[in-house]
């Protein structure tokens, strides 16, 4: 009952919002929406009891603790950020005169609106057990976002939307496909396909089906997950769409789309034919880490270069959970930390861009005199999204490629670092002169509204904590969760 | 009767990519919602309820109704030429379509005689993997956003047949979940058309290059400024 409250609050908020013209009104609701909902998400989450909680439909598992409070807690920095920058922009009106012949209608409350439902369904794919379900709710993640990547109107989020809208929802009429034949593996041993009554009857599924799935699930929600070469509609989106989505976008939907390929991998693990998706993870992780670090090398846009970035950390996280049950582990830690230093550097360009107002990397320059806060955040983001030493990336990097050389795949091992390097070479030049270049001309000179910047420090702050100390009930959740999905079952 | 109905909705799509306008095109996607509909009930002839109905009357409307006069409105609305505009000639597409309807018969052919599993009928499932393929090309080879929702539209009646020739059926409130994302979907796609439309001046998807990455995108200052928030 209260897990059909995390979906309902959010959605009836939503709708609400919709209606409410008074701005101060709408951002309070929102506001306290995202704060119950992550209220509510941790203390669910941290209940030990879970057959008070287990219902045929929405179900908590380890799963669904480590990504359910993540994607509450990013939602409520993204919502005081989004409220921040919205601050920002009206500071900057007189700036954006030229715009004033773009015609708006209540944007920013079905911007709310959006965002909301965008939340409830989310917390729906995350929470859903019955495959159906999950489905529905995947599909209405990518309706609701589709209206926020286009928030800007102008040419370029129109042609954002367009792709990202087209292309998602073939990507996932694939994975419907991937459920049907589900339905025909399981046909005469279990009439529910709930991911527990399947992991139960898993050995009697008709294995070559059950290949079938696999594949038509990792190409449905891989495409929505941004793994290349289904990536293309990827850094459109996120570099397009307003600062806080693009947050939400890259720490926390790329992992509901996760979610729904771990369920799936769930079964074929308890099949016993984990060997015959893992072949396939390794590959398409692998690629897309090479195709990003192709494309980060010589980016002009800074904030492509933070989508692409996405693009190479999916793959990571897909090589991670190739590599069977060690890999496991560290690619859902690695999921974590990538949510933690995504969300904080999206917002940070959010805020170059507010000061700048251009996304070209050419036209900024001496960040450190220009806007010292944002200059720490932004190179502090640089150093934790290459998974430098002191930050959580560090270690989840570290353990992903610990357990590719213990499990003698050299090659692999090889490659990954390689493409790592590569990234690394790529961003540290861009980061670099963006930060500390000579300054130009005329510097532009901005006042930031304290919320635009006080929610990527707080993810700055988390992203370095897991690098020194992983709390321990994290740490014991993430084991298990590794444990669920390589064992099947507990 | 499931094998005519199968038979008229695979020569519907052959249809679709020799055919040259665009409000034919909406016609055969209309007929295609109806045969739809019919072949659900006719499924489940032995077991009609409520909740059948419901599902079979609202994917009706739904397909065969609701989204193409949201379509034909967009049409004549927005300021496109009733003519498709492909990237591969008619003929050509012609013949690939007749070399796909081979390809999902012999796939469709092979996956039924060898399922252990449950029985499938072999003319809906190659028909319905003959729509998934003729959606995926009309989406590849169209220019126009409004071909491509068609392309769409055809894609999903190929996923929905595929779930009929499987014979599973989800859960009613999934089954409705399902039909609000595809109504929602299209809705948006329509709203989207007219704004291509609108800010473009044109509605080809293939003239969509300012987000290109080979070529460093031309400085534009409005657009930025505009994406400062």
């Amino acid at each position: 009952m209260m897990l059909w409250l995390l979906i309902c609050i959010p959605f009836a908020a939503g709708a609400l919002s919709y209606f409410i013209t008074a701005n101060r009104v709408r951002r309070t609701l929102w506001f306290l929406a995202a704060a119950t909902h992550l209220f509510l998400s941790f203390m669910l989450a941290f209940q030990s009891d879970v057959d008070t909680v287990k219902d045929s439909w929405l179900a908590m598992d380890a799963l669904s603790r480590i990504f359910l409070p993540l994607t509450s807690l990013l939602f409520t920095a993204a919502t005081l950020y989004a409220i921040g920058s919205f601050e920002n922009s009206h500071g900057g009106k007189s700036d954006t005169a030229a715009n004033e012949s773009v015609p708006r209608l209540q944007p920013e409350s079905v911007f709310t609106g959006c965002m909301l439902v965008f939340l409830a369904s989310m917390t729906t794919v995350i929470l859903s057990h019955r495959l159906g379900l999950q489905w529905v709710a995947i599909e209405a993640t990518t309706l609701a976002s589709t209206p926020l990547i286009y928030y800007h109107q102008g040419t370029r989020s129109l042609e954002a939307a367009w792709k990202y809208i087209l292309l998602c929802s073939v990507g996932i009429a694939v994975a419907l496909l991937g459920i049907f034949s589900l339905a025909l593996a399981a046909g005469g041993v279990t009439s529910e396909l709930t991911v527990e009554s399947l992991v139960t009857h898993a050995t009697r599924l008709d294995p070559r089906w059950l290949k079938l799935v696999f594949i038509f699930i990792l190409v449905g929600y891989g495409s929505k997950m941004g793994l290349a070469p289904l990536h293309t509609w990827l850094p459109d989106a996120h570099s397009e769409a307003p600062s806080a989505v693009s947050a939400l976008l890259s720490g926390a939907l790329l992992n509901c789309a996760f979610v729904g390929i771990l369920r799936v991998l769930q079964i074929l693990n308890a099949a016993g034919m984990g060997d015959f998706g893992q072949h396939i993870l390794i590959f398409f992780g692998l690629f897309s880490m090479g195709i990003a670090a192709i494309f980060i090398l010589r980016q002009p846009d800074y904030k492509r270069l933070l989508a692409y970035s996405s693009v190479e950390h999916m793959g990571i996280i897909i090589l991670g959970t190739g590599l069977a049950q060690g890999g496991m582990f560290g690619s859902l830690l690695h999921a974590v930390n990538h949510s933690f230093v995504k969300a904080m550097l999206f917002m940070t360009a959010g805020n170059i861009l507010a000061v700048y107002a251009t996304k070209r990397i050419d036209g900024v320059r001496a960040l450190k005199q220009t806007a010292p806060v944002v200059a720490v955040l932004w190179f502090g983001g640089f150093l934790a999204i290459t998974g430098s030493p002191p930050f959580g990336t560090f270690l989840s990097e570290f353990s992903i490629l610990q357990e590719a050389v213990r499990q003698e795949r050299f090659v692999t091992a090889g490659l990954y670092l390689f493409f790592l390097l590569l990234v690394f070479i790529g961003m540290a030049a861009t980061f670099s002169r963006m930060t500390f270049g000579a300054p130009q001309s005329e510097q532009p000179a901005k006042k930031l509204h304290p919320w635009s910047l006080v929610p990527p420090a707080f993810l700055g702050i988390a992203a370095l904590m897991m690098g020194v100390f992983i709390p321990e009930q994290l740490d014991a959740l993430l084991h298990s969760a590794a444990e669920l999905i390589t064992r099947g079952a507990l | 009767m499931i094998n005519t109905i199968s038979i008229l909705l695979a020569l519907s799509s052959l249809f679709l990519f020799g055919s040259s306008r665009i409000r034919i095109s909406i016609r055969v996607v209309i007929a295609q919602g109806f045969l739809l509909g019919i072949a659900f009930l006719l499924h489940n002839e032995e077991h009609l309820n409520s909740s059948t109905w419901t599902i079979a009357i609202s994917s009706m409307l739904l397909k065969g109704i609701v989204l193409p006069w949201l379509l034909t409105f967009v049409l004549h609305r927005s300021r496109a030429k009733l003519e498709i505009e492909p990237y591969v000639g008619f003929g050509t597409s012609l013949f690939i379509g007749v070399l796909l309807l081979g390809f999902s018969t012999y796939v469709a052919w092979n996956l039924s005689l060898t399922s252990t599993v449950r029985a499938i009928p072999p003319a809906l499932f190659s028909t319905a993997l003959f729509l998934i393929f003729c959606g995926m090309f009309l989406i590849v080879t169209r220019k126009k956003a409004i071909t491509q929702t068609i392309g769409y539209l055809v894609l999903e009646n190929g996923v929905f047949a595929t779930g009929l020739g499987i014979g599973h059926e989800f859960p009613f409130i999934v089954e409705m979940g399902v039909m609000l994302d595809i109504f929602v979907g299209v809705f948006l796609m329509g709203i989207m058309i007219f704004r291509i439309d609108k800010a473009f001046d044109h509605t080809d998807t293939h003239r969509f290059n300012t987000l290109l990455d080979e070529i460093a995108p031309e400085h534009n200052d409005s657009e930025d400024m505009e994406s400062a928030q």
